[in-house]
């Protein structure tokens, strides 16, 4: 998922270009308060015109209990946006209140059930109420952690190896698995450190998330290599998928390959590596077993 | 860039890197927006750089709402 400022045109036009899964377009932390009018009409603007292809949009909005929240929310749903991107969400309550202004503008406008929610996750109480903010709302596609306003909140830094954020990445990905939704990472700001990026991302695919938000384009590349299976573990995600098949057609539910059991986990686990490799475009669809 | 001031009709003043190609094309996207908001009477000082119409149209819309303090958005 690529930040792209609210308040950039050049940047909102050209941003798709670049490939990412997703685009949130921000009206809150990247937009000052005299600009906030114009940018949501920008981003109005360019959600309306500009053809995307299949890429998500998401737009982060201001809170709710700002000036500018209500105004964003009518702004985007009324411009057909994918997904609504909560900041510094910290209980159900306020994904409900969300849920119910999302409702209004799309009653207005005949188009129900179709704005989704992804609640950032931004403060030590967000962190404790992660499983109720996860189920808060059947609009809710998924979570994810703003680690610099949660650092500050826990009244520390932000560090290389990323030991302040341990705790929140593991409750935000747990939480996320318990309620059957998506759950992305935290932006990394130094572009000049690659490095570090890449180690950042084996660690959260580690952890068990969907995805990396990131800030510049340059970073694409790096996530989708991270993410992306590598052809060993395709092929042996196929024979698992294959051997379990032949298992069910004679009746049983565990089997041998290669010597190693293979029961159900084994199997979902080879089934998700498939379906990212689908995902990435390594594999096609109709190659799947 | 786009300023807006009081006119008699709709007077729009345009410099663009692009007017050549497509200066009509841009003035007629001003007058259209400033038309649907219900503004008839303006003087419009538009400075453009080759932006695409969606831009044109939220800039020309943020102008108009800052100078009549009418939002186009509900409160």
């Amino acid at each position: 998922m690529m930040f792209v400022p609210g308040n950039n045109p050049g940047m909102m036009a050209d941003a798709h270009i670049y490939g990412p899964d997703s685009i949130m377009l921000d009206l809150e932390d990247s937009v000052t308060m005299a600009e906030k009018d114009a940018a949501r009409l920008l981003v109005h603007n360019a959600l309306k015109s500009i053809d995307y292809g299949n890429t998500e949009m998401v737009v982060r909005i201001n809170p709710l209990n700002t000036p500018y929240g209500k105004k964003d929310v009518e702004a985007v749903v009324k411009a057909g946006v994918d997904v609504i991107r909560m900041p510094k969400t910290e209980t159900a309550e306020e994904v409900r209140e969300l849920e119910a202004e999302i409702l209004k503008v799309e009653t207005e406008i005949g188009r129900v059930g179709e704005t989704k929610i992804m609640a950032a996750i931004e403060s030590a109480l967000g962190i404790v109420n992660a499983y109720a903010i996860a189920t808060a709302s059947p609009r809710m596609m998924g979570i994810a952690l703003g680690a610099e306003d949660y650092s500050a909140n826990l009244k520390t830094n932000r560090t290389p190896g990323g030991a302040e954020l341990l705790l929140a990445r593991e409750q935000i990905v747990v939480a996320a698995r318990a309620a059957g939704i998506a759950c992305f990472d935290t932006v990394y700001s130094n572009l000049d450190d690659m490095e570090t990026f890449r180690k950042e991302v084996e660690l959260i695919k580690t952890l068990g998330f969907d995805g990396k938000s990131i800030i510049n384009p340059r970073q694409i590349e790096v996530v989708n290599s991270v993410f992306t299976p590598t052809e060993k573990e395709i092929t042996k995600a196929r024979a698992v998928v294959a051997a379990i098949k032949e298992a069910q057609a004679k009746g049983s539910g565990v089997i041998s390959l290669n010597g190693k059991m293979v029961d159900r986990p084994v199997v979902l686990r080879a089934e998700r590596t498939i379906a990212l490799a689908v995902a990435a475009g390594v594999i096609d669809k109709e190659e799947v077993l | 860039m786009v300023t807006i001031g009081p006119g008699e009709g709709l007077q729009v003043e345009l410099q663009s890197s692009v007017a050549a190609q497509f200066g009509r094309q841009i003035k007629a996207v001003i007058t259209e927006t400033l038309e649907g908001l219900g503004v008839t009477d303006a003087h419009v000082q538009a400075v453009d750089k080759g932006a695409l119409d969606c831009t044109i149209r939220a800039r020309v819309t943020a102008a108009a709402v800052r100078a009549t303090g009418k939002d186009v958005w509900k409160d």
